[in-house]
């Protein structure tokens, strides 16, 4: 249950700084990529079904407020969700390669089916451009955020994990 | 007692390939039903109304702070070359004001004359807050504070300044969602404020840069339309009032059918700094 709350505390603190606080923050109008970076992480640490509902609810959050069409970015973000959960047999906690290569992967999937649904198929085919200009700087700004965010994460979820722990050995 | 009795019972539990098979239908059924209907969109936009915009707003001022500093710092040096400018054009513009003033005098006279008063009265605006903008980096919608508690309706036309922005596509109890005339996968119909010919005004990410957007099927058969002339919004457009200008022409060329002519605009509106916006509550009247 307070995983639950965890959970869902981050997804929600990072939908509303993204749409706010981070949108003043912009570099050249762009924003770093919050929610792709909590879903991806809770994949990763803890598994596909959590991933999966994560993600599912985070995208729900943006399709109510900015998409045109409810349940797109769910969709999208659930199934970045499950495929970061597939990697949980590599995870360490030690290790930060491995989200930081993650989470750079599904910014990049992310930005890739966005892409292709929304612009490629309305005729935009200048892929190049939308590449410089939208899905490079976009990455580049999501992992320099994730330098700050995935620590915070992992040190909320270990001492979760400790907790839940240490209560267990208390009955034993 | 039997062993069995005291065994808790096993909680059931989805194993996550087929949770992520229903929830991809439940997805799609979702964008289906959205599509065709606005029965997801009420109950949620209703919740997150209630939930979120509260959170929105105050965060929103916090970030708009920080902005504001940051540029006060940058623009103070320019500012102050600016005024000394600015006063000089003052004094220009108030000889101009006055003889404009007696102009409008003759127009308003000439204007009872021929009962257009009616046409051209200023419409019931509302002013609004940016509280929230798109975020993802590929459109650009945003939130406003005020809904349907307000009035504002599905449709309100909304302005900043003099120029269009956009419309209010969804709205819930406290806020409403804006569309700009910006956005990519989006059309307006606007109108050659010199000539009355009609073109289609279409918004590009690749061109917001230099903000700037798109337009075609520009007919211009007398070959009047030039850079710098005002675009407003058609009398024929669907959804917006006529009259509304969206932007100045910056670019223009005629298209390889050699009937049309496309190029692009710049928008009268600065949509990289957008805070306040003025709902206009009047909807536009359609044949229905």
């Amino acid at each position: 249950m307070k995983k639950v709350i965890v959970s869902a505390f981050f997804a929600v603190v990072c939908f509303l700084l993204q749409c706010t606080l981070f949108r003043s923050l912009s570099f050249g109008g762009i924003i770093p990529n919050l929610m792709i970076i909590v879903t991806a992480s809770y994949g990763l640490m803890r598994g596909r079904k959590s991933g999966l509902l994560i993600g599912f609810f985070s995208g729900l959050l943006m399709d109510i407020f900015f998409g045109s069409l409810i349940g797109f970015y769910a969709l999208l973000y659930m199934y970045i969700g499950y495929l970061n959960g597939i990697f949980r047999k590599m995870f360490y906690p030690e290790d930060i390669k491995l989200p930081m290569i993650l989470i750079l992967a599904s910014d990049l999937l992310y930005s890739l089916v966005c892409y292709i649904l929304l612009f490629l198929l309305n005729g935009r085919f200048a892929f190049s451009y939308y590449f410089m200009n939208i899905i490079l700087p976009e990455m580049v700004y999501t992992i320099v955020v994730t330098c700050g965010l995935y620590p915070l994460m992992l040190f909320v979820e270990r001492r979760l994990e400790w907790k839940s722990k240490e209560g267990a050995t208390k009955i034993v | 007692m039997s062993p069995v009795l005291k065994r808790p019972r096993e909680k059931f539990k989805l194993p996550s390939k087929y949770l992520l098979l229903l929830l991809t239908g439940l997805c799609i059924g979702i964008m289906v039903v959205s599509f065709n209907t606005n029965i997801v969109n009420t109950p949620l936009n209703f919740v997150a109304g209630y939930l979120l915009v509260p959170f929105q707003s105050g965060i929103s001022q916090v970030g708009g702070w920080f902005s504001d500093k940051s540029d006060q710092l940058l623009e103070l040096r320019d500012v102050l070359e600016e005024n000394q400018r600015l006063k000089e054009e003052v004094d220009k513009l108030t000889i101009e004001n006055t003889r404009f003033q007696q102009e409008r005098y003759e127009l308003y006279q000439l204007r009872e004359l021929l009962a257009l008063d009616n046409e051209y009265s200023e419409y019931e605006k509302i002013g609004a807050k940016v509280i929230s903008r798109d975020s993802s980096n590929w459109f650009s919608s945003f939130v406003i504070n005020k809904g349907s508690e307000d009035g504002v309706q599905v449709n309100c036309n909304v302005m900043a300044g003099s120029g269009l922005v956009g419309r209010v596509t969804d709205v819930g109890p406290g806020y409403a969602k804006v569309t700009s005339i910006i956005e990519d996968n989006y059309n307006t119909s606007g109108m050659l404020l010199s000539t009355g010919d009609h073109l289609i005004v279409t918004g590009d990410l690749s061109q917001m840069a230099e903000g700037m957007i798109a337009f075609s099927k520009l007919v211009d058969r007398d070959n009047k339309a030039a850079v710098g002339d005002k675009i407003v919004t058609s009398n024929i457009s669907d959804h917006y009032l006529p009259g509304i200008l969206i932007g100045y022409i910056s670019k223009i060329e005629t298209d390889a059918n050699n009937l049309t002519k496309s190029g692009s605009l710049t928008t009268a509106v600065d949509f990289e700094h957008l805070e306040d916006v003025l709902v206009i509550l009047e909807l536009k009247q359609t044949v229905e």
